[in-house]
């Protein structure tokens, strides 16, 4: 390998990438939108669940019931109905995924007997989301019970019961708000920059064919590998350049907190970037024109990405075959490395597997790629 | 075999097929040192193949290759680094400049940065592209691009140089500069294998091969080719050109026929016997102005001759 040959490619390459200014913005700006997209768009978390009331009894007291399910927060109210069959339709029309209703002796009820039943309704077509409100309303009511509870205690100057009771005391650690935002956005990160960095190279070395440079480039000494790696270098800066966007949009637009090293994140970072433009290159060197090259890019990275890199859907969750196709798939690693790195500070001794994971599939892409390229033109 | 490091270019029973057409076959050749040596046959006849396999980019299905000595099948890496293909199509970055393009390829060649500028400054002052330096390559017109290609190509001081169709579509002050520029070439000892459709280019090659349907029809100089060719050749002029040759052609004697723009050229078996015959043929169809003198065949005559079609439409 001569480095002059590498270098030559390098710069060569650069001022192509520098001369199109068109190319260079999308490539820098690209994964800043789809961050935004992602990181707003996925969220497993439900805040202000729409609830509809159909408050039969409207006195203080079922007022106050209802006041509690919106002070929450979990909730807001959409509608306040006057007919029970006002529930169906804003259901129908999406505008509420949860329905309560207040008999109309609630108090009366609740003073003579005890106790009494309100009912709710829920939207379950979305049985992820209806599962989470379910839970949240069983909060609502529980404290509305421990209230009732004491109030009727101190009324009738009893003191409760305290015998057998276990109390859970729940410790969340790395991310202690239960924010799904904290877990997710490393893995949109991750995601994206498999996307990008396989779009940025698969038009590298199909241009060369599409335009007829490649066939005076070929004729020259210029050897496979370092037809690569000139190539790969100043891709390589703008992968960079593209991981430092989304990694502080990460930390300080979305807040993920970041507990971990510049170091190990640089280390890995460099690492999955390697890889992922090599994927790129790989498509590039087999596939001569640029629109199959890229649209070859685009999907061979982004179903198994988004699907099997565990970045929304848990791989502890799926099914063994699934779960062994996953090792395949390069994102997983990165991610499974971000989240460590953002949430529990790990450091690259901690991270050996996922790491050497990455380590083992850049050898074998580019040795790959390499080999893939031939100096040929049939 | 044991000749072929004595020729610059040797190939012996070079073939090539691409799926059921034949694109080359059999074709041998031995090109001395310091020849320009031309590739002459139209569109289709294999020219571009045989370039690409001497080039050591596109492997041959038989037969043997050898460039400066080396065996470019077994060694194509090794081949490649003395000599210089310019492909038909331009080969050079249109995104970069003059100068990053020489850049780039002397760089490949590893050539020294003095080296470099010295013969970039004097290729390009040969090439009259001094003053577009830093245009960037996309910018030249169609004879400056091929220019531009030749001086990256010669950067390196290749032993062989080849260049397929290198003046096609380039303005003749160009090809003229180009031309210049190869005989300098040729003195200092540089092997130019070239392909051409262009007959009076043909004419300045020290020997040429006539290429038809993937075949070597005749290999020989110039002269030798016009000398083989059978009969005598006659120009004849009239006002109207086509309506000479609706008359000539079949005509007893007569071998063939040639529109040549504003004449026809007439091969016959026999000069002295023909020209009074074909005077009288014309005058009986009421053609009065008509001239006939005999004419040196150019090589287009000579190829339609020997091999019955014409290079260029």
């Amino acid at each position: 390998m001569n480095i002059r040959r590498v270098f030559a490619m390098a710069y060569k390459e650069a001022l192509q990438i520098w001369r199109d200014p068109r190319s260079l913005a999308i490539a820098l700006l690209m994964p800043l939108m789809q961050m935004t997209l992602l990181g707003y768009g996925v969220s497993l978390d439900i805040k202000h669940v729409p609830l509809c009331v159909f408050d039969q009894q409207n006195n203080q007291q079922s007022r106050g019931i209802v006041e509690r399910f919106v002070s929450s927060g979990w909730f807001s109210i959409s509608h306040t109905l006057t007919r029970q069959a006002g529930i169906r339709h804003a259901m129908d029309r999406g505008e509420c995924i949860a329905a309560l209703v207040i008999p109309a002796n609630f108090s009366r009820r609740l003073a003579t007997t005890g106790s009494v039943g309100v009912q709710a309704i829920f939207d379950a077509t979305d049985v992820n989301t209806t599962n989470i409100a379910i839970g949240y309303m069983q909060g609502v009511v529980a404290l509305i019970n421990a209230r009732i509870d004491a109030r009727w205690a101190a009324a009738h100057g009893v003191r409760l019961p305290r015998t057998g009771q276990v109390d859970l005391e729940q410790n969340t650690w790395f991310n202690e708000t239960l924010d799904s935002r904290n877990f997710i956005i490393p893995g949109v990160v991750a995601v994206i920059l498999a996307l990008v960095g396989a779009q940025l190279t698969s038009l590298t070395v199909s241009r060369e064919w599409e335009r007829g440079t490649m066939e005076q480039l070929i004729s020259t000494p210029v050897t496979a590998l370092e037809v690569m790696l000139g190539k790969l270098v100043p891709y390589f800066v703008v992968g960079l350049i593209d991981a430092v966007f989304c990694l502080a949009a990460a930390a300080w637009w979305f807040g993920v907190p970041f507990r971990g090293s510049i170091l190990t994140l640089f280390v890995t970072t460099a690492l999955f970037i390697l890889v992922v433009l090599d994927i790129g290159y790989l498509i590039s060197v087999r596939i001569h024109s640029q629109l199959g090259a890229s649209q070859v890019a685009l999907l061979i990275t982004l179903l198994p990405t988004t699907l099997l890199s565990g970045y929304t859907f848990p791989i502890d969750q799926m099914p063994a075959p699934i779960r062994a196709l996953t090792f395949f798939v390069y994102p997983r690693y990165y991610v499974t490395i971000l989240r460590a790195i953002f949430l529990k500070g790990s450091g690259l001794a901690d991270l050996w597997a996922p790491s050497l994971g990455l380590l083992v599939y850049a050898v074998i892409i580019i040795w790959l790629a390499a080999r893939a390229f031939r100096k040929r033109l049939d | 075999m044991s000749s072929a490091s004595e020729f610059a270019v040797h190939t012996e029973g070079l073939t090539r097929s691409f799926g059921s057409t034949l694109a080359v076959r059999q074709a041998d050749m031995a090109i001395a040192r310091g020849e320009i040596f031309g590739l002459v046959g139209p569109d289709g006849a294999g020219k571009t193949t045989i370039m690409r396999m001497l080039a050591g980019i596109l492997p041959p299905d038989t037969g043997t290759i050898s460039v400066d000595g080396v065996d470019v099948i077994g060694d194509a890496e090794g081949a490649k680094r003395h000599l210089s293909y310019m492909p038909q199509r331009f080969g050079l970055y249109e995104d970069l400049t003059v100068t990053e393009n020489i850049f780039f390829y002397g760089e490949l060649f590893g050539i020294t940065r003095q080296k470099r500028l010295a013969r970039s400054r004097e290729l390009l002052t040969a090439a009259g592209l001094t003053p577009f330096q830093d245009r960037l390559a996309g910018q030249l017109s169609g004879g400056m691009k091929q220019k531009l290609g030749l001086v990256c190509a010669l950067i390196h001081t290749p032993r062989i140089l080849l260049l397929d169709e290198p003046t096609t579509g380039v303005d003749p002050v160009s090809r003229r500069d180009f031309w210049a520029i190869l005989y300098n070439l040729r003195e200092s000892g540089v092997t130019i294998l070239l392909s051409t459709a262009y007959m009076d280019e043909a004419e300045r090659c020290s020997r040429l091969a006539l290429l038809h349907a993937g075949e070597i029809r005749y290999c020989d100089t110039p002269e030798r080719l016009k000398q083989a060719m059978p009969g005598a050749l006659l120009a004849v002029t009239s006002q109207d050109p086509r309506a000479l040759r609706q008359w000539i052609a079949g005509q007893a004697g007569v071998l063939g026929v040639l529109l040549m723009g504003d004449r026809i050229h007439v091969r016959v078996d026999d000069a002295a016997r023909r020209v009074p015959e074909l005077k009288a043929l014309l005058a009986r169809q009421g053609i009065n102005d008509a001239v006939i003198v005999p004419a040196e065949p150019g090589i287009e005559d000579v190829f339609v001759a020997l091999i019955g079609a014409r290079t260029a439409p």
